[in-house]
């Protein structure tokens, strides 16, 4: 391998962050960036999914016949991804709420299957480990900053992540900029994000 | 002919794991997210009608089979002792059945107080006898061996204005709920008990 461990985990965070870079995974990019709680939210479950099905893709890659490997993928995702329905249930009620389909919606988010198949099944368990982790957070960053400039603009608040905290950005008088947190401004925003990222990237 | 058994076999083995595992964070996770459930559907409810105890009512709950039901009643406990008990009766209302959580001291039989938790009630007629809490407050110090009917109906509640329907299917609910309450008293009593401290 030519690229380092340190390397294989922060092209995730730029070169290839998922939703600016890849352009995947764009379904729950859209849908739950209203509130940061719930983007951050949305990103810790699908980068603790996205971990640990690398890590299982990649040590059973010598095992699974190459025909079945799509289900196998599949089972292992699955298995997770209502593992961390259950978990989110139990102990963060109001935000497994907020998400609803969202989250067993993971099953079929393409960034992991997608890992999963161009990068564990090819590679080493460290290795995928790292790609994972570098997904996840490049994925659940991008899913903060849209949140972020959405909630703000829109809503004028800015809530913190796994607690009850909302945060008042601008005064009373703030008319909030609804066009933002409806689905036509989360295309709108990540069009803009997008552009920017590729005028700095030059 | 090698190759088809081996991909039975992985895969057979790899759904058989899932599921053992699967099974084991449901049942880990079984009695948290009933805790959950409770705490955010009814928990605002048990909370408001047992203001004041120095319990969790929703950890301190017991079940009564009463005949194919089984009712959940939440013990709140004021000054050690364990008097009080909630429990959710259903009425009908204007757009489906509303469920009521009603509180009742159980030495006194008089209700705590009373307080909506589920509805499917107009938005800003009837949805207001959950949001607004004079309404349930009213309830407070009546005695639940008497039946309830709102005021135009002879009664003693005053109805929430613009949802006469809606009212009278909450009166209507905590009237029926002291048909089961006298009935399983006798067990109210020995259960609530328990959780005296």
């Amino acid at each position: 391998m030519a690229k380092t461990i340190v390397q294989e985990f922060t092209k995730g965070l730029w070169e290839e962050i998922p939703p600016f870079r890849l352009v995947l995974g764009l379904c729950p990019v859209l849908a739950v960036t209203k509130t940061v709680a719930n983007g951050v939210g949305m990103g810790v479950a699908a980068t603790f999914v996205l971990v640990c099905s690398n890590i299982l893709v990649s040590a059973l890659r010598n095992i699974i016949p190459s025909q079945v490997r799509v289900p196998c993928f599949i089972i292992i995702i699955a298995t997770f991804v209502v593992v961390v329905e259950l978990v989110m249930q139990a102990f963060t009620y109001p935000l497994f709420l907020q998400l609803g389909i969202f989250i067993p919606l993971i099953v079929v988010n393409c960034i992991i299957l997608g890992r999963a198949e161009a990068f564990a099944s090819k590679n080493g368990v460290v290795a995928s480990t790292a790609d994972g982790l570098g997904i996840g957070v490049g994925f659940t960053i991008a899913l903060a900053v849209l949140a972020s400039l959405r909630e703000v603009f829109g809503a004028g608040t800015l809530s913190v992540p796994f607690s009850d905290t909302v945060i008042q950005v601008f005064g009373p008088s703030f008319q909030p900029f609804t066009f933002m947190v409806e689905a036509p401004g989360a295309f709108v925003c990540l069009g803009l994000v997008l552009a920017i990222m590729n005028l700095v990237g030059k | 002919m090698r190759d088809i058994i081996r991909m039975i076999v992985v895969l057979g083995v790899m759904s058989a794991v899932s599921g053992v595992v699967l099974a084991g964070v449901k049942s880990g996770t079984a009695a948290k997210i009933e805790y959950q459930q409770l705490k955010f559907v009814k928990g605002p409810a048990i909370k408001m009608i047992l203001q004041g105890c120095s319990n969790d009512p929703i950890v301190d709950r017991f079940k009564i089979q009463d005949g194919e039901i089984e009712q959940s009643f939440y013990v709140g406990v004021f000054d050690g002792k364990a008097n009080a008990v909630a429990y959710e009766t259903f009425g009908k209302g204007f757009g489906g059945d509303v469920g009521i959580m009603v509180g009742v001291n159980i030495e006194t039989d008089q209700l705590l107080g009373i307080g909506v938790t589920t509805h499917s009630e107009t938005p800003g007629l009837g949805s207001r006898a959950k949001d607004d809490p004079s309404f349930g407050a009213q309830f407070k110090g009546m005695s639940i061996n008497k039946p309830f009917k709102v005021k135009p109906d002879g009664g003693q509640v005053d109805a929430v204005s613009g949802a006469t329907v809606t009212s009278r299917g909450v009166c209507a609910g905590v009237t029926d709920s002291a048909g089961f309450y006298k009935k399983l008293k006798p067990q109210i009593i020995e259960q609530a008990k328990a959780f005296a401290k």
